[in-house]
């Protein structure tokens, strides 16, 4: 094996990893009870499984052709910063419009934040 | 060798955004359904890339920018409108 060989195979084996995390993170998106931990699912996780895919396809094309792509490790960048924050803003706009927690959930800490400062 | 976990990688996205489509359809909420939109769009973003890889071109790099800020975008109004009803605030102060 030569060295642009082992070099397309980790970018390879990094995006087999983050088509496996995809798939464990939707199961997360379908099963779980309610908005805010189905959220924890897709945020979190997806945004692993993309930022694994994107690394791989720099190392792929960084040891194929050695190209080192400006554009994908911007999309890396973007990725990166703007997945949580998109997560956080949906959550936050949901219990803001009073969509209800699951059943089997305990307690509501935000509620009393929420309400006593509005007396 | 490669081709084969790149096809598989391919797949396991398949399914994910199949699965994301269900949740769309099923999600009892409006941010339920906002989620699984955002979920689909980055893993778009991810597949694209792949697809980049088997196709043994660059010209596809783009896309994944220009995806990625739309989705972010999308989410960022769908939130503001959820939120308060409306996506574009104005002041009122005079």
């Amino acid at each position: 094996m030569s060295g642009s060989e082992v070099g397309e195979f980790v970018g390879a084996l990094f995006i087999l990893t983050g088509g496996i995390a995809s798939v464990i993170s939707v199961f997360g998106l379908i099963r779980l009870p309610d908005v805010y931990t189905r959220s924890h699912a897709a945020t979190k996780s997806s945004t692993l499984a993309v930022l694994l895919t994107l690394s791989g396809t720099f190392i792929y094309f960084w040891a194929s052709e050695g190209f080192l792509s400006v554009r994908l490790l911007l999309g890396i960048v973007f990725v990166f910063l703007t997945a949580p924050v998109a997560g956080h803003l949906i959550v936050r706009a949901a219990y803001r419009s009073k969509v209800k927690l699951a059943d089997i959930s305990t307690e509501d800490e935000l509620y009393e934040v929420l309400h006593k400062k509005n007396e | 060798m490669i081709k084969t976990m790149l096809t598989i990688a391919l797949i396991s996205f398949a399914i994910t955004i199949a699965i994301a489509t269900v949740r769309i359809i099923l999600g009892p909420s409006m941010p339920d359904r906002v989620i699984a939109l955002d979920m689909i769009g980055v893993n778009l973003i991810a597949s694209i890339a792949v697809i980049s890889i088997m196709l043994k071109t660059r010209a596809y790099l783009e896309v994944i920018l220009i995806l990625g800020i739309l989705s972010f975008i999308g989410t960022i109004a769908f939130s503001k409108y959820i939120e308060r009803g409306v996506i574009i605030e104005r002041k009122r102060s005079r």
